[in-house]
């Protein structure tokens, strides 16, 4: 793009044409304060904050956020004319903004606060009544306070815009303008954004209402685990309590929003946790047992026992560290038995282009033409989700559908429920096929439901038969993604999780406990199959995790873990992008961290593994498989041949997400997703309306 | 507010469909206020206001978020969401009209009928409601009384209409005081004599 000469401040910079004047002094690093401008929203100019002087133009200060830059022009944000408008600015907003700081949860956090320090006056000279406007109900996620609402209007462009529920407006006019979501909930995922987005106190959160001051907190950089997008998220705790989860910008994969899942499933930490290991008594019932009991009740039940007769499963939430411990365990024992899918999908590790997101998420912004393959975007990956409709709202972009009729935030051209359309497709015998051919860059996302079921390795190849016949694989581009929804899935493929040679999946594990050939199963955090099967086979089941749900109930030892904010952890997103999350927070009670448990166990077991503390674990790892040393990198996969064409099951394609808001046991333990639960799941269905109207 | 359903009917559906088809495909949204103003006439028995069903209608009729309608409804004050009298007297009271006496004007409403800007009185006769500018400040003070302006009002003129209108007798919509549309009052003060400015010699 051909640049510009300006004069900011008298000082010369180039900047591109077509940027606006506020976005040209952000880039010389003159501040410019501003509340309804935003650079992911579209722009309103109607808050007055960012008023310069700019020469050629007329003798009165410009809103910089409106305003295109042009060849020559002189910018000040520091002359006299500047400074009166911005104080004037500042006094009108604080007009009918009342003075209650100290009560207010944005209180150390605000925008308003913040630039009415800087470019306010000391007092004010308004001596007449205060507006004051009724709260609004806008769910059980946000909190409303609307009388200090200077109605910028972010959250308005957010909805409408990014979340793409246009269910916020601005209601009345001149001093009875009123933010309103007409009494509803926001029935969107990403919906708690406006939160983070509103400059002032207007929009707080409803569960973090009165909890703690900001300057209380500490601050911890992590990745969040709520789904395999691998959003980047800042860790607030104070003590050894989470108290809330916020977005951290990363352009590549979330930008600057988190799901409310992501953002409120943290109040799950503190219920129906593990914190101290049980071992099952005589009576069949758990029993609170020390550390050294459980490990030798494990010893006990695996003294004997042939490699081949031990199991191992690793749940959605497995950081690749207490994965590759299980898995270094699992061979020194003997056992073939081990698998990472618990949902049963029939993915290879052995070809990571075939289980890879391979377009990453920024890159679906290049793409023109999309084929969706058994996927409810919206509750599988609301961040994707997003991103699609960013791409979508830009024009030109084509998507179709073949799965569950769902809510999309997007036009969507539903071409069929099932197998029977995608072989219409694979065939090529499908209009849509050619509207992937001659597209630039064709994208194509296999979601879990697609690949989750008896014919996914068949459902499989007929989308790569797709991507290949279509030519979604060219030099620079690889438009071949599979969904994840468990945050440790593609860590624990790239550690091969998977069934050794002879050895048993999810599935065979199971039918074999029943069957007797498999007397021992080791869950770590995995409580998202059929666990009433494992629990009534006989096998002895070991339970490694951090909330007692259905996997502790199996158990017949249960060894207290650490939850994702509670240790330090490599996760490996859905694009294959490998990230580090940070402790936050120490586990509860006894709990210890998972890599550490697994040492002690290999210990018990008299197989130890070859490190003695998590630095040297973690060098182990990156020694055998060194693309997890390269963090935040997503690195493209080679493209082989994978899947196993066959006959497909005429059955529709089904997500496998019931509910949005309760996933895995930390947001099954949240009182926060129970309450969305029943606000955006339950009452749908009550009245029929919704998702499935 | 009801729920029931709306239907454009007779002229306001020939109407409304003339306003649609205006603007380009896939600007609809451009005809909303159009819409609102003639979905306010149809119902103009029945309370001269928008119902909810009608919004609802028109958001379906121009594939427009509903709150994006009702953005628009309660921007405007030409648009009533809630039922108003027979005779909707609306007082301007912007700077013009006050400097020449709305409020005396207000006054005499208000004690002439016992209600207050935005109230309506019991028999549903009256309603009132206070406005900016209509745009007819050299006639000022004045009201709109339905879809017709009654300028240079005192409060006597003022009370006797209400009065006559509350009988059912003709109104003459227009300056109350005798004088043509915006002329001086006593007819034309300057150029008695010589040329029109307009003729040549």
């Amino acid at each position: 793009m051909a640049t510009i000469t300006v004069k900011i401040n008298g000082e010369e910079h180039e900047v591109e044409q077509g940027m606006t004047v506020l976005q040209a002094c952000e880039k010389a690093g003159v501040e410019v304060p501003r509340f309804c401008y935003h650079e992911r929203l579209s722009i309103a100019g109607n808050c007055r904050m960012c008023l310069v002087e700019v020469k050629p133009g007329p003798p009165k200060p410009a809103a910089s956020c409106a305003l295109p830059v042009a060849p020559n022009q002189e910018i000040f944000t520091d002359t006299e004319m500047v400074h009166k408008a911005r104080n004037g600015v500042m006094e009108f907003l604080l007009i009918n903004h009342p003075l209650d700081c100290p009560i207010c949860d944005q209180g150390g956090e605000c925008d308003l606060q913040d630039q009415a320090m800087a470019y306010g006056r000391s007092g004010s000279r308004y001596d007449e009544n205060k507006r004051a406007v009724k709260d609004k109900y806008m769910g059980p996620l946000i909190n409303t306070i609307m009388t200090r609402c200077i109605h910028c209007t972010r959250c308005v462009r957010f909805v409408a815009e990014v979340a793409g529920v246009e269910e916020i407006g601005l209601l009345n006019r001149g001093e009875n303008a009123e933010i309103s979501s007409l009494e509803k909930a926001v029935d969107s995922e990403l919906s708690a954004n406006v939160i983070d987005l509103c400059p002032v106190g207007a929009l707080t959160s409803k569960p973090y209402a009165f909890e703690a001051r900001p300057w209380e907190l500490k601050k911890t950089e992590s990745i969040d685990v709520m789904d395999a997008v691998g959003s980047n998220i800042r860790i607030d705790t104070r003590g050894n309590e989470v108290m809330r989860v916020l977005p951290r910008l990363n352009e590549d994969v979330n930008e600057e929003w988190i799901s409310d899942k992501s953002r409120y499933a943290c109040d799950g930490l503190r219920r129906q946790r593990l914190d101290r290991p049980y071992v099952r008594g005589e009576d069949g019932k758990l029993k609170p047992a020390s550390w050294p009991d459980a490990m030798t009740a494990i010893a006990k039940a695996a003294s004997g026992l042939k490699g081949t007769e031990i199991a191992a499963i690793s749940g959605d939430q497995a950081c690749a560290e207490s994965v590759y411990s299980l898995k270094k365990l699992m061979t020194a024992l003997g056992s073939p038995n081990t698998d990472c899918r618990q949902d049963g999908a029939k993915l290879d590790s052995g070809v990571r282009a075939g289980y890879l997101f391979n377009t990453t998420i920024a890159g679906i912004e290049q793409a023109d033409a999309l084929l969706i393959v058994g996927a409810n975007l919206r509750w599988e990956a609301p961040i994707i989700n997003a991103r699609i409709r960013k791409r979508w709202l830009h024009g030109n972009l084509k998507v179709a559908s073949v799965g569950p009729a769902v809510q999309t935030t997007y036009d969507v051209d539903q071409l069929g429920a099932g197998p029977e359309t995608l072989k219409e497709l694979a065939d090529g015998k499908h209009a849509f096929a050619e509207v992937l051919k001659n597209a630039e860059r064709p994208m194509l996302i296999v979601g879990p439901g697609a690949v989750a079921r008896e014919d996914g390795a068949a459902v499989l190849a007929a989308a790569k038969k797709i991507a290949d016949m279509c030519g979604l694989i060219k030099d620079d581009w690889n438009g071949f993604n599979v969904l994840h929804t468990a945050a440790g899935r593609v860590g624990a493929l790239d550690l091969g999780f998977t069934p050794e040679e002879g050895g048993a999946d999810v599935a065979g594990i199971v039918a074999d406990a029943k069957g007797g050939k498999i007397k021992l199963v080791y869950l770590l955090g995995a409580d998202e199959m059929d666990l009433t099967a494992v629990k009534e086979s006989g096998a002895f089941v070991v339970y490694q995790g951090h909330h007692g749900d259905a996997g502790a109930h199996a158990a017949d030892v249960i060894l207290p873990g650490a939850a994702y904010t509670e240790k330090n952890g490599t996760f490996v997103n859905t694009e294959g992008r490998v990230q580090l999350a940070r402790r936050a927070n120490f586990p509860p009670g006894e709990a210890k961290d998972d890599w550490a448990i697994l040492r002690a166990l290999s210990e018990t077991l008299g197989k130890p593994l070859p490190w003695i503390d998590f630095d040297g674990l973690r060098q182990s790892m990156r020694g055998e498989f060194p693309h997890l040393a390269r963090i935040d990198d997503a690195e493209a996969a080679t493209w082989a041949d994978f899947g196993a064409a066959g006959p497909m099951d005429s059955a529709p394609f089904q997500s496998p997400i019931e509910n949005f808001y309760m996933t895995d046991p930390i947001s099954r333990a949240s009182e926060t997703m129970a309450e969305c639960t029943q606000v955006f799941v339950l009452d749908r269905q009550e009245k029929g309306t919704g998702t499935n109207g | 507010m009801t729920a029931e359903n709306f239907e454009f009917t007779g002229k306001h559906r020939a109407e409304a469909e003339r306003a649609i088809a205006k603007y380009p495909q896939g600007r609809q949204q451009s005809a909303v206020l159009a819409l609102l103003f003639e979905a306010q006439e149809q119902n103009h028995a029945n309370g001269h206001y928008v119902t909810e069903a009608a919004m609802r209608k028109i958001s379906d009729m121009l594939d427009m978020p509903y709150i994006r309608v009702m953005e628009v409804a309660s921007f405007f004050t030409q648009i009533n969401l809630e039922p108003v009298g027979e005779f909707h007297i609306q007082l301007c009271g912007t700077t013009p009209c006050m400097l020449r006496g709305a409020e005396d004007i207000r006054a005499a409403i208000e004690s002439k009928l016992g209600i207050h800007a935005g109230q309506t009185t019991q028999d549903r006769k009256f309603t009132l409601t206070e406005v900016e500018c209509l745009g007819a400040c050299c006639n000022a003070p004045m009201v709109q009384i339905n879809d017709d302006y009654f300028e240079d009002l005192t409060p006597a003129i003022m009370t006797d209409l209400i009065d006559r209108l509350a009988k059912g007798d003709a109104v003459t919509p227009g300056p109350q005081n005798g004088r043509m549309c915006s002329e001086p009052e006593g007819g034309p003060q300057t150029l008695q004599s010589g040329p029109a400015p307009q003729v040549k010699n």
